[in-house]
């Protein structure tokens, strides 16, 4: 694990190419936030900002810019709000956990990784099978419940799928699971009526479980670009998202979109995606996440 | 949120200039600045930008804008132009192999879109050049990947090959073209499990269903929505597989897709198909200038810029 202080000293490499803290060093800057997937907007504003502390701190040399910049970049994150990577899990009660996004994104696969972790905790999960429209996807999520070992609601391919979440939910309850995973179907933010689908299924997982679902996870792949800040904004308008899985974080892509979400709406990352395989989830740590952002950088600085 | 396009970015810019009623160099560069921020938010790699505005600036500099009596439409011709160029023509043929089958190989990342490509291409060339394809499932990774093919070749009545997924994908490769030539199949496309452009392993694996299969044509497919690192899989992939083409998909998202433009700048192949939906059906010929409009955010502004 990355400590703040091996942090601040990777950055400190970084910055130590440069003499003054200069408009070079922060068009840098900018390059690399950029090449991020930050989003333009978001970018400006940070590097106005450091800009500013910089002049307010009266800081010259570069070396004591890297205290700063982690701080600007750790601080979107840990705006006031405490355990944000923590789930809204019920004691002793059913938790539904809703899962949305676009196609391919990484939803059946992170809900496989999270059914593992609570199963290695000792929670008995079930999963619903609430994608019934793509080939294939029923199967997806049951070769996942055979591995983790758990078991599948489903009903045929075609059918309602909040019919299915009615059924999942009702098993849920004769089952006592503590944990009730949903997972759906693909659907790009722009189809009206798709996105009607998923108000729908939400609808019925409210109504049979007040309060229900505890958690609606918008899984977003670390590839996407500025689009993902509007899927952000449709799927929080249609099904309250409370929380972001950023999934593909093991290939180059920074996914520093979610810094773009985060300024602009608040919404956290609650988990990353490394890999492929059950292990690979992890809770959402900023401090590593920001490294992350900078680690090109910093391997070409220690070259 | 809806990100401005290039026309309502350039608006300040020209009411200034009306106001003077000249042209100047600075103009230009303040225009240059809202061409840079509009293919920044459209996801085109920040390098690619970087070119391309040094180009149309000195274009732009030059008569065409700076004379014109209509610099800010004159901007955007030349912008859309380039690009246009940029994406290259019209390529939506796919090859033919002197002697069938002719092979067609798929690669690309993660949840790209490669398995329901695959589906599409079979259905576009059984209709509209009415060949027969085989389906060769190589994925053996992914979860119930066989399993999808199998569901979109039964959705097409279309033949899928699949040893399961005990059996390497290269010889599963080896037996479906075998199997392709004595059942008469002009066509064979194979699906393969996404990877990452650095799991050298994986790679490797392409590499070996490559030298194997010999394909007449190798398809990289990438998701519209790609962000800056479209350049970083377009290279690998390119320079590991040597790829004829790309298929862009999820087209019909509200992406500006900028990725095309950085795809095609650093791998130099065509973009051939887009991908414009979850069916079997939506699959399309991949047009430079509407990417081009696309990319600049402008279905019909064009024509109404500089009248406000
Ligand atoms: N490298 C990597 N691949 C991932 C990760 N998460 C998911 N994938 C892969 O991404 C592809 C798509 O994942 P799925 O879980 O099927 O995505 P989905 O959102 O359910 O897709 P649809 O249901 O079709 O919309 C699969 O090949 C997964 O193995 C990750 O964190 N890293
Ligand atoms: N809206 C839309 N969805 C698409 C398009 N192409 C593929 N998809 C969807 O994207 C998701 C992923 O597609 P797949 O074909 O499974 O992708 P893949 O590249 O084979 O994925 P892996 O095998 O896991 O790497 C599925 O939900 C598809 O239905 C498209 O053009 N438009
Ligand atoms: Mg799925
Ligand atoms: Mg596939």
């Amino acid at each position: 694990v990355k400590t703040r202080d091996n942090f601040s000293n990777k950055i400190n490499d970084l910055v130590s190419r440069y003499r003054t803290v200069d408009e070079d060093f922060f068009e840098e800057l900018e390059e690399i936030l950029i090449q991020a997937d930050v989003g333009f907007e978001t970018v400006m504003e940070l590097v106005e900002e450091l800009k500013t502390e910089v002049k307010r701190r009266n800081i010259k040399d570069p070396a004591d810019v890297q205290s700063v910049i982690s701080e600007k970049l750790i601080e979107i994150y840990e705006s006031g709000e405490e355990n944000l990577s923590t789930l809204n899990i019920q004691e002793d009660e059913l938790t539904v956990i809703l899962f949305v996004g676009v196609n391919g994104v990484g939803k059946t696969t992170t809900i496989g990784k999270l059914a593992h972790k609570f199963k290695s905790e000792g929670k008995s999960v079930l999963l619903a099978a609430g994608d019934t429209f793509r080939a294939g996807a029923i199967e997806q999520l049951e070769v996942w419940g055979e591995r983790v070992g758990v078991e599948v609601i489903k009903q045929a391919e075609g059918s309602d799928p909040a019919a299915v979440m009615y059924d999942a939910v009702q098993a849920a309850k004769a089952r006592k699971a503590e944990i009730l995973l949903c997972d759906t179907a693909g659907r790009l933010q722009n189809k009206v009526n798709l996105m009607k689908e998923l108000e729908k299924i939400k609808r019925v997982i409210e109504r049979e479980i007040p309060g229900a679902p505890h958690e609606v996870l918008l899984v977003l792949d670390a590839t996407t670009g500025q689009n993902a800040l509007i899927q952000a904004k449709t799927f929080r308008e249609a099904t309250d998202v409370t929380g972001i899985v950023l999934s593909k974080l093991d290939g180059t892509a920074k996914g520093g979109i979610v810094l773009a979400i985060r300024n602009e709406m608040n919404i956290p990352v609650k988990f990353v995606g490394l890999g492929e395989k059950m292990d690979d989830l992890q809770e959402f740590d900023p401090e590593k996440y920001v490294y992350g952002l900078f680690s090109d950088a910093i391997e070409k600085a220690e070259d | 949120m809806a990100f401005e396009g290039l026309a309502d970015r350039l608006q300040t810019t020209i009411q200034k200039i009306r106001g003077k009623g000249k042209v100047t160099e600075a103009d230009v560069k303040e225009m240059m600045r809202e061409v840079r921020l509009a293919l920044l938010e459209a996801d085109v790699n920040f390098r690619v930008v970087k070119q391309f505005v040094k180009k149309v600036s000195e274009r732009a500099v030059g008569q065409e804008v700076m004379k014109s009596l209509t610099p800010g439409q004159q901007v955007i011709k030349v912008v859309k132009e380039e690009l246009t160029e940029l994406m290259g023509g019209e390529q939506s043929k796919i090859a033919v192999a002197k002697r069938p089958p002719t092979v067609i190989m798929m690669s690309g990342l993660q949840g790209a879109g490669k398995t329901t490509t695959t589906g599409k291409l079979a259905n576009l060339l059984r209709k509209s050049y009415n060949r027969k394809p085989l389906l060769i499932a190589a994925d053996i990774y992914r979860p119930a990947a066989i399993k999808q093919l199998e569901t979109l070749g039964k959705q097409l009545n279309m033949p899928v090959f699949s040893l399961g997924d005990k059996v390497s994908p290269v010889e599963i490769v080896r037996q479906g073209i075998e199997k392709a030539k004595e059942e008469h199949c002009d066509y064979v496309l194979i699906d393969t499990a996404g990877r990452l452009h650095i799991d050298e392993e994986l790679m490797q694996e392409l590499r070996d269903i490559k030298e194997l299969a010999q394909p007449d044509e190798i398809f990289l497919v990438v998701d519209a929505m790609t962000g800056q690192d479209a350049v970083n899989v377009a290279q690998n992939f390119n320079e590991q597989l040597d790829i004829t083409g790309v298929i862009l998909t999820k087209l019909d998202g509200d992406t500006r897709g900028g990725a095309a433009l950085s795809i095609r700048s650093v791998a130099q192949k065509p973009i051939k198909f887009v991908g414009m939906g979850e069916k079997m059906d939506a699959l399309e010929p991949f047009h430079p200038e509407r990417m081009a409009s696309r990319i600049l955010g402008m279905g019909d502004v064009l024509t109404l810029i500089e009248k406000a």
